[in-house]
């Protein structure tokens, strides 16, 4: 039997991209499209008085909030965003004003002036009442815990903002067709795409249909604001009858779309003298922006992960994401972990150091083992790899022997040691009921589903785990575009959820595929038994249970373990740092496309 | 957002003396060279000037070579074509180690030395060797070609003696005695711009310029004096914080590059210190 799990396969992709071929967005074109440009606030609080145009009208499309068919909201968690400010501006660059016209020259020519009654903008997250989510994690007594303590460490850790600098900004094309509307664009999320514009121009599910474009990167950057752009195209093609593109270029990319949470996350820590962990208590920060979009889930991620992939029998951990007059932060790589992680890492070496102990033997120490359960109470299975990662990069690193070494140069070598939970939180897998389809062909079979290929190889590895599950090589598996009208809703391609979640109801599709095949070869089997489409839904694995209320149970159906070192010399001259080698052990789920 | 292109005018003379006659005539216009600065501009939609004068063709400004004595290199020569010249590498190293830190590989490709000294941006890498080399910078308009000793050529920030009717033509550099040292301090080793940047030359009479610390690029000449002088080091030091007058930016601290500077006298000051047979060359680090 052919093997393609585990092998290397040319990408499904690869050739296409190389060759230059792929079509991106802002490859396409459509006859009569009009070209798009958004008109956005200058200020990051304040009413609009009035919207001055200063150009000739003729031949523009221009859409304000009044031309919105359905709601005027982003669809997502909660419905305070809008898709065009309504009177007032909750943060600078948000979207005003909407302008469409065949040449774009003139529509960068059209100048437009609005004139605001400012208010003072709230711009620093800890002086912030407005909360969009609150959670908390508590596990034995705290008071308990600091009695027993030798010693009590505390530390307060700060991350800022950041981009993901995908290599192809963000755009759409909104394609009137049929009594509804159809957008090609670069995104992660089909079925988000699409469950917004339904909200956003008030029409049945089946006349909006999203085609995701061959996509240059996302890293949780295209996860949710697609909604947003795909709404404008939308809105101006609806108005004007003709097809919109509307692409950003790297300016309006990097000043409007969302970024990471920036975080402010406090320890305080109870240990022994001989550095075992007798309580800890956290508090994090997190700064929404002026909208709420996915911030209580980035929340949610970054709790469950605060205390690092360290066991402790009385912890408490209050996490808050609240309101600041900056564009809304939402979805990147990592999802409130990374921000978390770091402040718990950064503080076990400060307890370290308080105690005189080499920090490879705190961390020892204290890592979860098989067995040993988290915070929330998930017994941890066998797979908990924290001290084989650990192990592996201390002695691959020559930690120890470098550690003493460097001592008073200006060089220095680091560790930490984090894990990730894989897949939705808690029970978004099963809320989400993902479905995955599998399509009999002539010559083998075609994968339906709406996880996206953002770059990091979907397309490839899905195709993988068909071929290896049926038996077929792998140039037999096609895989379909991600298209709202011919794909079941798998669910967004966020989480490390597309190879785990959404590949293995692929293998359970193939599975049973190989069954009804029995020997038949596909084409016979068509000749026979005319078409085969075999789809399947999510279940929960056995054991899986979490509560919402109380953020007690199985956070995740998974982890992924990592233990990252990293040397760094210091330069006198600039104070800045360099750093000549690294080294990262880690768990890998695939071998070439982890 | 970006500038819409329609309504810009841009002239395409043939040769530098039409070039000079646009510019009496028909001005004012703003010169085009490798447009990495003018095109910053027009991404931002923040590009003011409508009429422009592409000289890019003008092959007459490119080039390296030495006449008598003296380093000539054309207004349009690239920061790549800079470092890749032996000459230049080997009569003024310092040069070609600025020229190497410029931006990225796709910047020095276009970048030129005109279009760095005409942009007149304090951080301006290559300005601070030039200053530190004296060299001087030769103007022409339609009627003149004068020639302005480098440190006369600035009056303020981003303002110079060059009027809308004249050309940067070329940069003209004597010969430079004793050892060159450069050494940039940006966000990263490639596309940032200064924080710090000093060029400096170690002679009996010492020669040190900074980028990033003024208005203008300086001559540290109290600073020069003291060490000519056989002053402590320290106290050069010292006065050279009298000599620069750095702000907070967006890009760092006034605090910071007080300290740095500081440092990067320090470290021009031991790496050039005369060891048995004196070593040529620049010292060139690089982050
Ligand atoms: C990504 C990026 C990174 C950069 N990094 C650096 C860096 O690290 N260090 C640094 O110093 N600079 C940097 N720059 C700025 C720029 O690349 C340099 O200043 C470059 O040398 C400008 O040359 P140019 O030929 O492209 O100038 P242009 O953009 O063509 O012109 C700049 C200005 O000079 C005028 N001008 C040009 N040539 C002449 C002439 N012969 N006579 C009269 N006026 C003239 C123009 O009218 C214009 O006002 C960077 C720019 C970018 C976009």
């Amino acid at each position: 039997m052919s093997r393609s799990v585990g092998r290397n396969v040319v990408r499904k992709d690869g050739t296409a991209k190389a060759v230059g071929t792929a079509r991106y967005v802002d490859d396409l074109t459509f006859p009569g499209m009009l070209h798009a440009r958004t008109i956005r606030s200058t200020i990051p609080r304040g009413r609009i008085v009035r919207m001055h145009r200063r150009f000739d009208a003729a031949g523009f499309t221009i859409v304000d909030a009044r031309d919105i068919p359905g709601r005027n909201l982003v669809s997502l968690i909660q419905e305070d965003q809008p898709c065009l400010a309504e009177g007032e501006v909750r943060h600078a660059a948000e979207p005003l004003l909407l302008l469409a016209h065949e040449d774009r020259e003139r529509l960068l020519q059209a100048q437009v002036e609005v004139e605001y009654a400012p208010a003072p903008a709230l711009l620093d997250a800890r002086e912030s009442t407005h909360v969009f989510k609150e959670i908390r994690i508590a596990r034995g007594d705290l008071d308990t815990g600091f009695r027993e303590a030798d010693l009590v460490v505390e530390g307060e850790y700060r991350t800022g903002h950041q981009e993901h600098l995908y290599i192809e900004p963000n755009g759409m094309i909104a394609v009137p067709e049929h009594g509804g509307v159809t957008v090609y664009g670069s995104l992660q999320c089909p079925y988000y795409v699409h469950r917004a514009l339904c909200v956003l121009l008030d029409l049945p599910e089946d006349k909006v249909r999203v085609v995701q474009a061959e996509t240059g990167g996302g890293f949780g950057g295209k996860e949710e604001y697609p909604s947003i752009i795909a709404g404008h195209a939308s809105l101006l093609a609806l108005k004007s009858g003709r097809p919109v593109k509307l692409i950003y270029d790297r300016t309006e990319d990097m000043i409007a779309t969302t970024k990471r949470h920036p975080s402010t996350v406090r320890h305080r820590t109870g240990v022994m003298r001989d550095g075992r962990l007798a309580a800890m208590e956290i508090d994090v920060l997190f700064d929404g922006g002026a909208y709420c979009t996915l911030s209580p889930v980035v929340l949610s991620r970054g709790c469950l992960h605060a205390t690092g992939p360290y066991r402790c029998d009385h912890v408490r951990v209050s996490g808050r994401v609240v309101m600041t007059n900056t564009p809304p932060n939402g979805a990147f790589r990592g999802f409130g972990a990374p921000q978390t992680l770091f402040a718990a890492d950064v503080h076990m070496e400060r307890i370290a150091e308080q105690l005189g102990m080499d920090p490879v033997r705190l961390r020892e120490l204290n890592a979860l083992r098989p067995g040993d359960s988290t915070a929330t109470g998930q017994v941890l299975g066998a797979d908990a790899a924290a001290l084989d990662v650990l192990r592996a990069a201390v002695s691959r690193s020559g930690f120890h022997r470098k550690r003493r070494a460097y001592r008073g140069t200006g060089r220095g070598i680091g560790l930490s040691l984090f894990f990730h939970g894989a897949g939705f939180t808690g029970s978004g897998e099963v809320k989400l009921k993902s479905r995955a389809s599998l399509e009999l062909t002539p010559d083998g079979v075609r994968i339906l589903v709406a996880s996206t290929d953002i770059g990091q190889g979907q397309r490839t590895v899905h195709a993988q785990i068909v071929a290896e599950a049926l038996g077929l090589p792998f140039e037999a598996v096609e895989v379909a575009a991600a298209d709202t009208s011919i794909v079941p809703d798998s669910g967004p391609t966020v989480a490390s959820r597309t190879t785990m979640v959404v590949g293995g109801l692929l293998k359970r599709c193939a599975e049973e595929m190989k069954a009804r095949l029995g020997a038949l070869t596909p084409r016979a089997y068509l000749r026979r038994h005319g078409p085969l489409v075999i789809t399947k839904q999510y279940e929960p694995p056995p054991g899986l249970v979490w509560d919402d209320d109380t953020y007690q149970g199985s956070a995740y159906g998974s982890y992924g373990w990592a233990c990252d070192v990293i040397e760094v010399e210091r330069d006198p001259v600039t104070a800045g740092t360099r750093s000549p080698r690294r080294w990262s052990c880690a768990t890998a789920r695939w071998p070439t496309a982890s | 957002m970006r500038t819409a292109i329609s309504p810009l005018v841009v002239k395409q003379p043939r040769t530098l003396k039409d070039a000079l006659r646009m510019l009496r005539d028909d001005g004012p216009l703003t010169p085009l060279a490798g447009c990495t600065d003018v095109y910053v501009g027009l991404n931002f939609g923040t590009l003011r000037d409508a009429r422009f004068l592409n000289i890019w063709g003008l092959d007459d400004l490119r080039g390296i070579d030495v006449r008598g004595d003296v380093l000539r290199i054309g207004a349009l020569t690239t920061h790549a074509e800079i470092v890749r010249s032996v000459l230049v590498r080997r009569r003024l190293p310092m040069l070609a180690a600025a020229c190497r830190e410029v931006g990225a590989v796709q910047i020095q490709n276009r970048g030129t030395l005109g279009g760095n000294i005409a942009n007149g941006s304090p951080a301006g890498d290559s300005l601070p060797v030039l200053a530190a080399a004296e060299a001087f910078v030769e103007l022409r308009s339609a009627e003149w070609t004068r020639t302005v000793p480098f440190g006369e050529f600035y009056t303020g920030y981003r303002k110079s003696v060059m009027r809308p009717d004249e050309l940067i033509t070329a940069v003209e550099i004597p010969r430079v005695e004793g050892a060159q040292w450069f050494r940039k301090v940006g966000t990263r080793a490639a596309q940032s711009i200064s924080k710090v940047v000093m060029a400096a030359v170690r002679a009996s009479r010492p020669r040190i310029a900074l980028g990033s610390v003024a208005p203008t690029v300086v001559r540290a000449r109290s600073t020069e004096e003291a060490l000519a002088a056989g002053g402590a080091i320290e106290e050069a030091q010292r006065l050279l914080q009298d000599e620069i007058s750095p702000i907070d930016d967006i890009r760092s601290t006034e605090a910071y590059r007080r300290f740095v500077a500081a440092n990067l006298l320090m470290q021009f000051w031991t790496d050039t210190a005369p060891r048995g047979r004196a070593r040529p060359g620049v010292n060139r680090r690089t982050r």
